[in-house]
């Protein structure tokens, strides 16, 4: 036991717990106020290591702080406060509980240093971030919720019986870097469960089926969160891993060729979110410092530039009710700063200079090329070609321009959103340039010192050109790139089918089991109780009468309360569930620490 | 609203700023060629005349077809297509 560490995802389940019980005046100081705390402790963090607790035979470390977690859990910080900013005005006390609950898994997971503490915070995550998919409240909403739950806890139970056995085998529970130039089963078994929450091919539906599928807030902090935890956890234990380079740059095309096909805006994020953690996962394949620096960089302009992005698409929806590209179009006299920012976040995933993504993704194609990788270094630079294609040119175009093709109540309803989202917008832009021209800013917190230049003449005109050639491609096939009201099959498409094949299949069987229990029911327990019934209401009647009728009336309360709880709502009960779990890991820890 | 008037006053005048951006892209592969030194390149093919103009448009040509190739080999499908 030593002395107590105050973990910033404690100030956050603390103030997570709280949300529902502050009044509605003091709400949106308390929405900022907690975020800011989280932020100013993630600033004072010194590094070393903390929060160690032994519980049963194991050591767990709950703050590991060193430059890698550091700057992980700065911008995770920082996002968690924008993106409060960003949904402020959100009365639904759920999706603010649920995305503070998910920030702190992911901080948890930053800092942690053992596996179980890891575990522990990783599934955090998943189930808190699943209701911001189902606080959208459509009857899609409610299948993708549970599809991504599915997904995860697929991945967690890898990552779980990977971690077990390799802490069988090492005898240490610690999460240190593992040998990664002969891996053995729990080693790949750890890999699956990480590059599931990074969504590498063919691991990867869940993100465009959930992401696209959240709240307009929710998809702003789902965008940043759960991937680059899993860059980072990448970054910590599997540097190096030459399996993932080829991964990595896969994911990197793959996502742009399903941007070309998607319709849905948000969708079209999703993809390139595969797309850029394409890059972060081919860095930390090739694992020199200039890439694991690379990989840091990218993931900390990425959540600035995709929280805006998420950000402006999220407006439209919130203003419009439409994201799809076939539903709207001209609605840049309606909302023209919507199109600026998004326009900002669109040139900064792009890599123009002077916004962010130009001094960090170029460090990653550098350290391809300086590992005589030549493939990866021009396959990433194709992939580029795709992002500007889509998220720079193809969101902000057919949204604001293009044909219109919104109707006349969207467009009545389309007009810039509330101040809020604006600020919020406007902080992450600011944000974007300041990292593309103040270098040092980022590169000092990275892990390793940095011995890269971006301004040189020589990439400022290879970026230029691909770029500006990129448009020019774009407005001469712009009739071929036409948004079709269509979606598209992705590997989600073997377990919804599946699943389905599978509810064909067994459902004589369980229909035969079911019919046969509510008979036994009915004769076993519908007619004796019935009968029951009739005798006591006789007996009521006749003997107790007036003098029980308030213990009657007290007995139909409670029964009502019950059944109140017994509705079977599956979300309510595991929202509950949910609450005691983390009521009782809060309890842990403070004990934990006495 | 200032934003909107500029996006009108250049709307009004496309082909002008079609133009100036044809305009720059010249200026800029013009750059390339005169003024950037290659020494920093990675490979050989770098020092091409306009390399990366070409890899820009031919990636962004490819790209567009074969996606929508893709696409409409069976994987773009109508919106309802997952409803029973």
């Amino acid at each position: 036991m030593n002395s107590f560490w105050l973990h910033p995802s404690l100030i956050l389940i603390i103030g997570a717990l709280l949300v529902p019980f502050i009044p509605g005046r003091f709400k949106r100081v308390f929405l900022l106020l907690v975020p800011a705390l989280v932020f100013a402790r993630v600033l004072t963090l010194k590094s070393g290591v903390f929060g160690q607790v032994e519980f049963l035979d194991w050591d767990l470390v709950f703050g590991r702080v060193d430059k890698l977690s550091l700057v992980f859990g700065y911008i995770m910080a920082l996002m968690c406060l924008i993106g409060n900013l960003y949904g402020l005005h959100v009365k639904d006390d759920r999706q603010h509980v649920a995305a503070w609950l998910y920030v702190a898994g992911s901080i948890g997971a930053i800092f942690a240093g053992d596996f179980l503490t890891l575990f522990l915070f990783w599934e955090l995550m998943a189930f808190s971030s699943v209701f911001l998919i189902w606080a959208r409240g459509r009857k899609e909403s409610l299948a993708a919720g549970f599809r991504y739950l599915l997904v995860h806890v697929a991945g967690g139970l890898a990552l779980l019986a990977g971690m077990v056995w390799h802490c069988r085998t090492t005898g240490s529970w610690a999460f240190d870097p593992m040998d990664v130039t002969n891996p053995t089963v729990p080693v790949y078994l750890i890999m699956i469960g990480f590059i599931l929450n990074a969504a590498v091919p063919p691991l990867h539906a869940w993100l465009p089926d959930a992401y696209g599928e959240a709240t307009f807030n929710g998809s702003v902090f789902m965008c940043a969160f759960t991937t680059k935890t899993a860059v980072y956890a990448l970054c910590r234990g599997l540097a190096g891993m030459d399996i993932l380079v080829p991964l990595g740059v896969a994911m990197a095309l793959y996502g742009v060729v399903y941007a070309v096909l998607e319709n849905d805006s948000r969708r079209l994020l999703a993809y390139h979110i595969i797309s850029q953690v394409g890059y972060m996962v081919a860095g930390v394949g090739l694992g020199t410092q200039l890439a694991i620096n690379g990989a840091c960089a990218h993931a900390f302009a990425h959540i600035l530039y995709k929280g805006l992005l998420f950000m402006g698409c999220g407006a439209v929806l919130h203003m419009t009710g439409e994201s799809r590209f076939t539903q709207l179009g001209g609605l840049w006299r309606k909302m023209p700063w919507t199109f600026v920012f998004t326009l900002i976040g669109g040139l900064s995933i792009s890599a123009f200079p002077l916004f962010s993504g130009f001094v960090s993704k170029s460090m990653i194609v550098a350290a391809g090329f300086e590992e005589h990788k030549l493939w990866v270094g021009f396959l990433l630079m194709l992939a580029s070609v795709g992002t500007f294609l889509h998220t720079g040119l193809k969101v902000p175009y057919f949204i604001w321009f293009g044909k219109n093709q919104a109707s006349k109540e969207v467009l009545d309803r389309a007009k810039d959103p509330p101040w809020n989202m604006n600020a919020a917008m406007a902080i992450a832009s600011i944000l974007c340039i300041f990292i593309g021209c103040y270098t040092p800013y980022l590169y000092n917190m990275l892990p390793y010192a940095v011995d890269y230049h971006p301004y040189t003449a020589y990439h400022i005109s290879e970026t230029l050109q691909i770029l500006l050639f990129t448009a020019v491609g774009f407005f001469l096939l712009l009739k071929k790139l036409e948004p079709e009201p269509v979606i598209s099959l992705d590997f989600d498409w073997f377990y919804r089918m599946g699943g389905r094949a599978f509810l064909k299949f067994a459902r004589r069987p369980v229909q035969a089991f079911d019919t046969f229990v509510g008979e036994l029911y009915r004769y076993a327990g519908l007619i004796p109780l019935m009968l029951t019934a009739r005798l006591s209401g006789l007996f009521d009647m006749y003997v107790v009468d007036g003098a029980v009728d308030g213990l009657a009336k007290a007995v139909r309360g409670v029964g009502q309360r019950l059944r109140g709880t017994q509705r079977g709502q599956l979300q309510e009960n595991l929202t509950f569930a949910f609450g005691v779990g983390a009521v009782l890991i809060l309890a842990f820890i403070i004990l934990a620490y006495w | 609203m200032k934003l909107v008037k500029l996006i009108e006053f250049l709307r009004a005048r496309l082909k002008t700023v079609i133009r100036v951006c044809c305009g720059l892209l010249a200026l800029l592969v013009l750059a390339d060629i005169i003024l950037v030194d290659k020494e920093h390149a990675h490979t050989a093919v770098e020092h091409l005349w306009g390399f990366w103009s070409v890899f820009g448009f031919l990636g962004c040509v490819v790209i567009i077809i074969v996606s929508k190739w893709f696409g409409h080999a069976g994987i773009m499908q109508r919106e309802d297509y997952y409803d029973e």
